[in-house]
């Protein structure tokens, strides 16, 4: 029983870790721009058809695969801030939002089936990380570990960056009060490009190295939408201790109810999202706005 | 203060034919319209118009009341499948079993309403996600209940006063869905225009001078939200009466984005927006998606982009022909 407990919880941690890095990067783009951007799952659908990509038909290796991913999502993904996102930085209502970045992603997920088909594509793991590891009581895969690992680092240098750099002194102060910031000479508008660069490549990031737990076919987008918006919102936007607390109680409660009760589906999921939400209607660390 | 915004929000329209009449004589019109465009798909103008009741429903509480939501398919999804339920049960008269759907989407209108009205902006559009989700889920695990992903079929409802048979060619289905529609519609234009509704409507704009003129807004929006489930009720039942089956696809997260979309397509905040943009969104779908379901996608994606940019207030503010005086005056601020 005990092993079992432990064993959903390595699994739930694994799951909640790509939750995280995913997620990290939407919640700081609401923290910040306060958009509800639908399209965060497209990004890192993106960045997982172009890891594929690189591995598989260039025939890198899988550090500079995943550079390349997610230096390549943020190129796409420029001209669409530049284009639509700036439109709606801070000022539009819900609703807007809602409609154009779930439009974005109608789009992503359209072009995506038309160029690369709706079959999924795998992306092949290096030697290192595709074998099992005995850790005693069960054996895990080497990559949910690596998983893990990425999401610890992920967390920790957005912390440094955030409340260490010159950036994240910036980042904060525009978080605060937008108008007075702007007022101070902080240049808001480059700052929220930067953010959203920095939003998209996690998304891509996380895409790539969580494949394995969240395969990459054209619907990527649309089918975890749902899942990311929901971890951004129970743990508060633009709160990184409150998306890890977040991404790993959901995780919890999905793996959980998967293990123990399959035919339910997401039910439990949802129940805890909801029970959440009332508990904590600003998240679990999130702050008031 | 309620008789003030009454006097001065909706003077009472000016012109001879009232609102209620045109609305009938255009519903009328329509129907007639599609039955001659559409002849030998009747099937296809019932489910456009079961659908339209659910834009409609939508309507009233993101149009209305602002609250953005994307889980509405819940309340129609759960009324089919009891209507659904109850015909299998025995009880087929399509009359009664409009009443069982109505009964039971204003049940989940107010279950619903009273979970996400609570809150405001992420919390309440992820609440409204959860509990489509949670609906959802229960759907397809209860397959003694729904058929689970096979569907609940051979739902065959009986003749409508006794006389009228649905028969396979759908023409008795078409004609009691337009007159439903029909009704719908003028109650829903009394209701809208009725101080309840132009209530709704302040909490909307400023929830908070609302509150300080005394309303109480938490109470309103739960009962607008269950008015809303009566019509989406209504259409949930529509489409168990008419298509025989229902299915996991009535209830799901895709219905409720579609609708939301076919909503602000026509125009949220006027009932002749949701008519129009239900109405062109699926006569569009009926015959792009057939020909190719991927390019579908990225068209209504780019559609949704262009009316966001270009058109914020929906076809009907393009236009305006339908929609006359009446919106125009609804709309305008003091």
């Amino acid at each position: 029983m005990a092993w079992t407990g432990l064993s959903i919880g390595l699994d739930a941690l694994s799951y909640g870790m790509v939750l995280f890095i995913i997620s990290i990067g939407l919640s700081i783009m609401m923290g910040l721009m306060r958009v509800v951007n639908l399209a965060h799952g497209a990004f890192a659908m993106i960045g997982g058809y172009l890891a594929s990509f690189a591995l598989k038909n260039a025939g890198v290796g899988y550090p500079l695969a995943i550079v390349l991913a997610v230096l390549g999502t943020i190129a796409i993904a420029f001209p669409l801030e530049f284009l639509l996102y700036r439109r709606i930085y801070r000022k539009s209502d819900e609703l807007t939002q809602i409609l154009l970045t779930i439009g974005i992603a109608f789009v992503i997920i359209g072009v995506a089936n038309y160029i690369l088909g709706p079959t999924t594509k795998s992306i092949p793991l290096p030697p290192l990380l595709s074998g099992p590891v005995d850790l005693g009581f069960r054996m895990i895969p080497a990559h949910r570990i690596f998983v893990m690992i990425c999401g610890v680092c992920t967390a920790g240098l957005l912390w440094l960056l955030i409340d260490r750099t010159e950036f994240g002194i910036r980042l904060r102060a525009a978080v605060d009060n937008g108008d007075m910031a702007e007022s101070l000479g902080i240049k808001t508008q480059i700052l929220f490009s930067a953010t959203f660069a920095l939003a998209v490549g996690l998304a891509a990031f996380g895409g790539v190295v969580g494949a394995e737990l969240l395969p990459v076919e054209p619907f990527y987008a649309l089918r975890y939408m749902v899942t990311f918006l929901v971890v951004v919102s129970v743990g508060g936007a633009g709160s990184i201790p409150g998306a890890v607390a977040a991404s790993i109680l959901l995780g919890l409660a999905d793996t959980t109810g998967k293990y123990l009760a399959p035919e339910y589906g997401e039910f439990f999921f949802y129940l805890a999202v909801i029970l959440v939400v009332f508990l904590f209607p600003n998240g679990l660390l999130g702050r008031r706005h | 203060m309620t008789d003030r915004i009454l006097v001065n929000g909706v003077s009472a329209p000016r012109f001879s034919v009232p609102l209620e009449l045109r609305a009938v004589a255009i519903t009328l019109a329509l129907g007639a319209l599609g039955y001659t465009l559409f002849p030998d798909d009747l099937a296809f103008l019932t489910r456009l118009i079961s659908i339209t009741l659910l834009v409609l429903s939508l309507d009233l509480v993101t149009g209305y009341c602002g609250v953005a939501t994307l889980g509405h398919a819940a309340i129609y999804g759960v009324s089919a499948y009891v209507v659904g339920n109850a015909c299998l049960a025995g009880h087929s008269d399509p009359l009664l079993l409009l009443l069982v759907g109505a009964v039971a989407g204003a049940l989940m209108g107010l279950v619903s309403g009273a979970l996400v009205t609570r809150f405001r902006g992420l919390p309440q559009l992820v609440l409204s996600i959860a509990v489509g989700q949670l609906i959802a889920a229960l759907a397809n695990k209860l397959s003694s209940v729904t058929g689970g992903s096979d569907g609940l079929s051979g739902i065959s409802p009986g003749r409508l006063f006794g006389i009228y048979a649905f028969d396979m060619y759908g023409r008795t289905g078409y004609v009691f869905s337009v007159a439903v529609l029909m009704v719908v519609f003028v109650v829903l234009l009394r209701i809208v225009h009725s101080p309840f509704g132009l209530l709704c409507q302040a909490i909307k704009d400023d929830s908070l001078r609302a509150r300080m003129i005394g309303a109480r807004v938490y109470p309103r929006l739960v009962l607008m939200y269950g008015l809303s489930g009566v019509v989406g009720g209504i259409g949930g039942a529509l489409n168990a009466i008419n298509t025989g089956v229902v299915g996991l696809d009535s209830i799901g997260f895709e219905r409720s984005a579609e609708a939301l979309v076919m909503l602000v397509l026509g125009g949220a905040g006027s009932l002749w927006g949701a008519l129009i943009g239900s109405i062109v969104f699926q006569v569009f779908e009926h015959y792009v998606s057939a020909a190719n379901p991927f390019h579908w996608m990225t068209m209504v994606g780019a559609l949704l982009i262009a009316v966001v940019l270009f058109a914020p207030k929906g076809l009907v503010s393009l236009g305006g022909l339908l929609a006359g005086r009446a919106t125009y005056v609804m709309r305008r601020r003091p």
